[in-house]
């Protein structure tokens, strides 16, 4: 079973909530616990917040795309944005790394979404916006699992 | 509001919200800021007891707060954190500085 659905929307802060609770009800056919549900918000609000105080500056008001695919048992999200992009994107995964200190930013977003999803890929070039790809799988019990 | 910020003695309670995330940590930090300053007090109280959900935007604003105050000799406290802020402050580490309380 495979189930498929995409967002675009204002590069806001007010849509942080939006983006996270659209994610929440899109996989909540997957019957998550509600310890899954708050890793997936809390990776979705960071990675939106990412590409609207950094991606877009917090001026420029760009848009924000989300995807989001439920394959079986495993949560895809996409998240990407026509921003500025990171020049290092290593560094900017450390934990406690952040460009915006002034703004009170804590430099854990990253280290969250690594944190509460199975997987994350970050891409991004200065200039050429960045996508964050993350992946979790759901109700994680593969030793019971049917062959099929 | 105004009412999610107390002062008691020399703590300043903040009532944080049932969501804290970048588009609702501004208000929180510029309000506490204010609070800290006017009424003189050394010490931050975080109560989450209406908390459900939290990014490391509350993160921010706590490692913020400490800052201010701890050059002072304040301290920075957490009540009703349920497992997940626990959680969330361990990661982060603030688990060092903060003094989480039931």
């Amino acid at each position: 079973m495979s189930n498929e659905m995409k967002m675009e929307f204002d590069a806001i802060s007010a849509n942080e909530s939006f983006a996270r609770v659209a994610v929440a009800a899109f996989v909540s056919e997957l019957d998550p616990t509600l310890e899954e549900i708050s890793d997936i918000k809390t990776a979705v609000s960071e990675a939106v917040t990412n590409a609207v105080i950094h991606g877009y500056d917090g001026i420029d008001h760009g848009k924000v795309y989300l995807r989001c695919q439920v394959d079986k048992d495993v949560v895809h999200i996409e998240i990407s944005d026509n921003g500025r992009g990171i020049e290092d994107v290593e560094k900017a995964m450390e934990p406690l790394f952040t460009t915006k200190p002034e703004l009170n930013r804590s430099g854990m977003g990253f280290p969250f979404m690594e944190a509460f999803m199975d997987d994350l890929e970050v891409i991004s070039r200065p200039g050429e916006g960045t996508k964050v790809l993350m992946k979790k799988k759901i109700g994680c019990i593969p030793w019971i699992e049917d062959e099929d | 509001m105004e009412e999610d910020f107390k002062v008691i003695d020399n703590y300043l309670m903040v009532k944080m919200p049932q969501e804290i995330d970048h588009h609702k940590s501004s208000y929180i930090s510029e309000n506490a800021d204010r609070f800290i300053v006017r009424e003189n007090v050394s010490n931050v109280v975080f109560d989450f007891e209406d908390t459900r959900f939290m990014d490391s935007s509350g993160i921010g604003i706590i490692m913020g707060r400490y800052k201010k105050i701890s050059c002072f000799g304040g301290k920075v406290f957490a009540i009703h954190a349920d497992h997940r802020i626990r959680r969330l402050l361990m990661l982060s580490g603030l688990h060092k500085i903060v003094e989480i309380m039931d």
